[in-house]
């Protein structure tokens, strides 16, 4: 939740207006053009409560599927939010998912949830490594090797499963990672809710997080003034890579296997929720919570598209005006 | 023409009456008027806050005024856009130069004004016999076809004027020309503005160096808290009436030595041993003791900047070793320079010193994070308490602290840099033109500060291209030349500025 520039009388106004208690003295520390993306997620979960209200919209058990189909992405642009913080960019984060899931899936089979777990994480440390050192030891541009590593991670995990789907049968695998819940609460929206609070704590309440955007607000002064700014680029590749493995765990929890196919794509998806939720393309400013109602407002859009009864092409292109029309409001001065 | 025009134009070139303008209800500019004769230079100037910038930017159409008329060669005008600015032949030589590197000089100068050809497509060799047509009556001798980025701060310049002279202006507004100008350069632009007076062209000169207003400025507006103080003739005032009118108080030998505690019982805080570093620092040796000013003198690429930068570990050092209080420290990076207790207030504070995004206490506090730390966390209120009591210590003046460091004016950007820095209790202080840029007052401010800080027992180390301000507060000053310190001078040996100018000269 952190930002630089911010203009308190708009803000409280809006958050007045729009929202109750709490969120206002959160909201209130927001600059305005970052706060269109509530506004936005309120006017459309209203839109859609209102026409879709027979199609079950509001029922706990859709709005909880919302959650569940947001979480994976949710979870990539936690990682995502810090490396475009920082002025970077990670496109490899969706097939880094997928070759974790994959891997998880192989090595659970073999040798036991433990070394599966492992064997997971191990995917994101070793790409996030990769990536960090050809960005920060070499100063290649992390598009480039990111766009790299999403053809070769994608290719690994198509290559060493023939295309195949890694089923996974440890069901203790399978509830701790996507498929079980906790009462009435999905198990995916407490691995989201984790990932959310302790990354907007990092990013806004930690040195680390205060030199990531410094880093990403202007890299000479950040390392005239002391930041080791190599390492918060090398710090920041890795985190995403690592936690986009996680993601892939979530996904094999939750469809019970491993595949290469799964998050394919994710990073696009990853990329619009933190734009959406008001972090500067540019770096220097992120927000983890804008990022959060970011995902969300795409897994909104996609609910209630399909319950609208449009069909997968004329929801990506709904979905993509959305997308536009809220970056454009959060851009307007 | 210029000769035709100049007997016809008995109307002033530029007349501005009781321009008023105010921001959020706060008045910045309160019924000023502005004249400039065809053919002058006029300079401009005034404090922080002054209006300066505002009225420039009512010349230029990026604000308008709430009151007042402006005419041009006598026919009123409206100018509601940097379009209408251009066409009533207002110029402006900007302070951050306006210009696309990737693009050549005559791309540059013709942008959006591209002279087109048949079929409406762009005729680049027109533009660029064209631009080399400007430049030649500027007599300058700079390639059109060169890439703007391959080229040296001095010739972005110069192409911003050619840009502005190309669209026939008639008025140029220069602010702070020669802030990143060598010496040599400098001296080229003031030919060039006399040959552009002769051309009947005026000059609005916005400058804080009172030597370059004495040398080329006919005319001098002071304004003060947005009002005019004074529009007179150089020679009828002097360099003390022009700073009292900045200023608003007479401020006594604030650019005058002052003999301070001796410290020569003192041990060497700072010692530098043959320091090599690229190939502008060649073996140099000195050292500072606690409470002593150093002084670094030297030309435009005689090595300063990049003595500076390898003491605090931006630039490699390829052999020689520092010494903090006898004992051989590691600065490889600015990082553990900072860690040392060696800080860096860089000539730079735009790139170099500040995110400008980021707001006052963000920057305040960034070298300053594990101070604010409470159980691995930041601690807000622990950052406010810290950042505003450097804010008051001192003085930034600053509406609000969250507000984005890049609203405030250069001299209050620069105190925010040197705040940050003495935030981390620094033993050696390394100053790279610390006043650039800065108006007069906040400067007096900072040779304050900076005297302040070495009797507290601090080393400093403070490079400036200003020799005044140098031997205002130097105890000793270095002459640097091709990255070799060539003389060591005591302030006692130094008569004046003419004799340091003799000695860096190397005559």
């Amino acid at each position: 939740m952190s930002h630089t520039t911010s203009t308190p009388a708009a803000a409280t106004a809006g958050a007045a207006a729009a929202e109750p208690g709490g969120l206002q003295r959160l909201l209130r520390e927001l600059d305005w053009r970052r706060y269109i993306i509530y506004i936005g997620f309120v006017a459309m979960f209203a839109v859609f409560a209102v026409l879709l209200h027979d199609e079950g919209f509001l029922s706990s058990n859709n709005l909880l599927n919302i959650f569940r189909q947001t979480a994976t992405i949710t979870v990539i642009a936690v990682g995502m939010t810090y490396v475009i913080a920082c002025a970077e960019i990670d496109l490899s984060v969706g097939s880094v998912a997928g070759l974790s899931s994959v891997v998880t899936a192989m090595a659970l089979a073999h040798w036991g949830l433990v070394v599966g777990v492992l064997a997971g994480l191990a995917v994101g440390l070793v790409v996030g490594t990769i990536n960090g050192a050809l960005v920060s030891l070499l100063s290649i541009p992390s598009f480039l090797v990111t766009l790299g590593m999403l053809g070769i991670a994608a290719g690994v995990a198509q290559w060493i499963t023939a295309s195949a789907p890694q089923p996974i049968l440890s069901d203790a695998f399978n509830l701790a990672f996507g498929s079980g819940n906790f009462g009435p609460i999905p198990g995916l929206l407490i691995w989201s809710a984790v990932f959310v609070i302790v990354g907007a704590v990092v990013l806004a309440r930690t040195r680390f997080g205060r030199q990531v955007l410094a880093t990403g607000g202007n890299r000479t002064a950040a390392e005239f003034t002391g930041v080791r700014t190599r390492r918060i680029k090398f710090q920041v590749l890795l985190l995403s890579a690592t936690v986009a493995s996680v993601a892939g765990m979530l996904y094999a929890g939750r469809l019970q296997s491993g595949r290469f196919q799964w998050g394919a794509g994710d990073e696009l998806s990853a990329i619009a929720a933190v734009i959406l939720g008001g972090t500067s393309l540019f770096g220097g400013s992120g927000s983890v919570v804008g990022t959060l109602f970011g995902a969300l407002l795409i897994g909104l859009i996609n609910n209630g598209l399909i319950l609208a009864g449009l069909d997968s092409s004329q929801q990506q292109v709904v979905r993509g005006a959305i997308i536009i029309l809220a970056v454009a409001l959060a851009r307007k001065k | 023409m210029s000769e035709l025009e100049q007997d016809a134009a008995v109307a002033a070139a530029i007349r501005m009456r009781g321009i008023d303008k105010s921001f959020n209800g706060v008045p910045v500019l309160k019924g000023v008027d502005l004249d400039i004769a065809p053919g002058e230079v006029h300079a401009l100037a005034g404090g922080n806050g002054a209006g300066k910038s505002t009225l420039m930017k009512i010349l230029q159409g990026v604000y308008t005024p709430d009151a007042g008329e402006v005419e041009v060669d006598g026919r009123p005008v409206r100018i509601s856009s940097i379009a209408d600015a251009r066409a009533a032949g207002i110029g402006m030589v900007f302070q951050e130069f306006s210009l696309v590197p990737s693009l050549t000089v005559a791309q540059n100068v013709f942008l959006t004004t591209e002279p087109r050809g048949r079929g409406g497509l762009l005729d680049d060799r027109r533009a660029v016999r064209q631009t080399r047509e400007v430049l030649a009556q500027m007599e300058v001798d700079v390639d059109p076809r060169a890439r703007v980025g391959d080229l040296g701060t001095a010739y972005w310049q110069l192409t911003e004027i050619a840009k502005a002279l190309a669209q026939d202006a008639r008025v140029l507004i220069m602010d702070e020309p020669t802030a990143s100008l060598a010496r040599h350069e400098t001296e080229a632009l003031f030919a060039l503005v006399e040959r552009l007076k002769q051309r009947g062209i005026s000059i609005v000169y916005i400058s804080h160096r009172m030597d370059e207003v004495y040398r080329i400025a006919d005319r001098i507006t002071i304004l003060r808290d947005g009002r005019r103080l004074l529009t007179s003739a150089l020679s009828d005032v002097t360099p003390e009436q022009i700073v009292e009118g900045i200023v608003g108080q007479k401020i006594e030998g604030d650019l005058a030595y002052r003999a301070r505690a001796a410290h020569d019982a003192a041990e060497p805080l700072l010692e530098v041993r043959g320091l090599c570093a690229g190939d502008r620092v060649r073996d140099v040796s000195f050292q500072i003791r606690a409470g002593e000013i150093l002084g670094l003198a030297g030309l435009m690429g005689s090595g300063r900047t990049e003595l500076a930068r390898a003491l605090f570990g931006v630039d490699r050092v390829t052999a020689g070793e520092i010494r903090m209080r006898g004992r051989v420290v590691d600065v490889s990076n600015p990082a553990k320079a900072v860690r040392e207790g060696i800080v860096l207030v860089p000539e730079d504070r735009r790139d170099q010193g500040l995110v400008l995004d980021h707001s006052v206490r963000e920057n305040l506090l960034l070298p300053l994070l594990d101070r604010v730390e409470r159980r691995g966390l930041l601690s807000t209120r622990a950052g406010r308490e810290l950042s505003t009591s450097l804010i008051e210590r001192f003085q930034v003046k600053v509406a609000h602290p969250g507000r984005p460091v890049r609203l405030l004016s250069g001299g209050n950007q620069q105190k925010v840099v040197l705040a940050k820095w003495l935030g981390t209790e620094p033993d050696v202080l390394v100053l790279d033109e610390p006043t650039a840029g800065v108006d007069i007052g906040t400067k007096s401010e900072i040779l304050e500060t900076v005297r302040a800080l070495a009797d507290a027992g601090k080393a400093v180390l403070i490079i400036s291209s200003e020799y005044p301000e140098l031997l205002a507060v130097s105890d000793r000053v270095l002459v640097l030349r091709d990255g070799s310190v060539v003389r060591e001078l005591q302030r006692s040996e130094i008569a004046d500025e003419e004799s340091l100018q003799l000695a860096v000269q190397g005559v």
